[in-house]
């Protein structure tokens, strides 16, 4: 089942894919430019993952000065940058290097502590689209990807649809796609994974216990472009979901010219 | 797993971030180092850290070590509870947004490298111990306080909040720029070096003059049948 978490008329609601646009819980059904999109579950500590593509890690390669293979590349993000289906991104004034990342985002259901790779996937409860932006203009050396790349206001997009574990197949056999303004710009499959979401569960429930609501963001094939105000970015997985945003200006948001 | 925070008037949220490198002690003792590969430079925006909803605990709780580690690093910190929204704040209006301050001790995997450090580091089950809040006006100027750091109550350590490199007000203006902060979110104002070090079986408290005081204990991790 597909589901999604939107507010219309005043209240917030659980919807469904409908032929004509979505089904509300009350029977509703309305148009899904007439609902407002939330992230469509209830996110809690956001887990993701750095070069976890064989491919984005060559095309980073230049400014990789270091390369650590022992552990995961994992780094932590804020519940404060995360917005939902075609919703609004800044892009502040003056930066070089904005962009996006299509990832599948990994949902947590039943709590996970030392949790071997052969049984981690009983503890995974649906997947999403997440688009995971960076800001490199703002990189520093220290504790990277540091949280001002990473972890801005409207930059972790997820959505739309919260799709059950047990309507997809095989994770690691996904399409995922970035189409900037319609134009294809990023184009993987999540089989090129360098670490798979069972050993990611594995080697994060040793040390923190996973709870429902945590995600893990699995990272990013190659095909990162720069984008600019009024772009409009599709991230998407085939059978998951095509998640829209809009980057938009400093002035969206009431920040005067410096 | 979920530790409630409810203290009246406000709740925490369970959204809790630290700050390195905001001690002048922790920036001398990397000196010429931040000009060298891989740092390059000095850090120019605040360098922060999450502290996940895992690692929540209240003062008095008792923490497992990880078979894996010897020794975990105490990090005495100042809270700053947020209390309204705080998004783009200026200097004069900072403090305002705050609801109060809070004593918390962020247990960390010691590590020397900020390049990239193990996100292991910061984030092991209860390494994050919070405790009560004291109301904004009751503290006339939080950048005045003094953290003690005590192992099986032998103070180890004091902590000047005057040696920070941005003070409470600029720290909130230079966060808030790039992420909003809500009610109930907690952000450290920054680690010192020389964080004492605990084994299994010690306990580590702090007290901050005026804020209160907030203790861990440190266990074996029981191996299940």
């Amino acid at each position: 089942m597909k589901t999604a978490r939107v507010a219309y008329s005043g209240a917030i609601h659980k919807a469904f894919p409908d032929e004509s646009g979505v089904r509300l819980d009350d029977g509703r059904i309305v148009s899904e430019t007439d609902v407002v999109w939330l992230a469509p579950f209830d996110v809690q500590t956001i887990i993701a993952l750095g070069l976890n593509y064989a491919d984005h890690v060559k095309e980073l390669s230049k400014e990789l000065t270091f390369t650590e293979k022992d552990e995961p590349l994992v780094f932590l993000k804020g519940s404060n940058s995360v917005i939902g289906h075609r919703g609004h991104t800044r892009r502040p004034r003056g930066v070089a290097f904005m962009h996006y990342e299509c990832e599948l985002a990994v949902i947590i259901g039943p709590p996970a502590k030392n949790v071997n790779a052969a049984n981690a996937m009983n503890h995974v409860a649906g997947y999403t689209v997440c688009n995971d932006y960076a800001i490199r203009d703002y990189l520093e050396n220290y504790y990277r990807p540091n949280l001002r790349v990473k972890s801005r206001d409207g930059g972790t997009v997820l959505g739309p649809w919260f799709v059950d574990a047990t309507d997809v197949a095989d994770p690691h056999e996904l399409v995922l796609r970035t189409r900037v303004n319609g134009k294809i710009t990023q184009e993987g499959s999540t089989s090129n994974m360098v670490n798979r979401i069972p050993e990611l569960i594995e080697y994060l429930s040793n040390f923190m216990t996973l709870g429902p609501g945590d995600v893990i963001l699995t990272g990013t094939p190659e095909g990162v472009v720069n984008v600019n105000e009024g772009d409009e970015v599709i991230t998407e997985i085939d059978g998951i979901g095509s998640l829209s945003n809009t980057i938009v200006g400093d002035g969206t948001f009431g920040i005067d010219d410096a | 797993m979920s530790v409630d925070f409810s203290v009246p008037p406000y709740a925490y949220s369970g959204r809790v971030y630290g700050s390195i490198l905001n001690h002048q002690t922790s920036i001398d003792a990397l000196g010429d180092e931040m000009f060298d590969v891989p740092y390059k430079n000095p850090p120019s925006a605040p360098i922060l850290y999450v502290k996940p909803r895992n690692t929540l605990a209240r003062s008095g709780s008792v923490m497992v070590v990880p078979s894996t580690h010897e020794v975990l690093q105490i990090n005495g910190c100042l809270g700053l509870v947020i209390g309204e929204t705080a998004s783009r704040v200026t200097r004069t209006s900072a403090i305002s947004h705050l609801a109060g301050y809070t004593a918390v001790i962020d247990v960390s995997v010691p590590h020397q490298k900020f390049y990239r450090p193990s996100v292991r580091f910061k984030a092991l089950d209860g390494s994050c111990v919070v405790g009560e809040l004291r109301q904004r006006d009751e503290i006339s100027d939080p950048n005045k306080l003094l953290i003690k750091v005590a192992i099986d109550r032998d103070i180890q350590q004091e902590v000047s909040l005057g040696a920070c490199v941005r003070d409470v007000e600029q720290l909130l203006v230079d966060v808030t720029e790039f992420m909003t902060l809500q009610p109930g979110d907690i952000l450290l104002t920054g680690l010192s070096v020389g964080a004492p070090e605990v084994k299994r079986d010690q306990i580590a408290s702090i007290s901050i003059g005026g804020i209160g005081d907030v203790s861990v204990g440190f266990d074996s991790e029981r191996v299940n049948a």
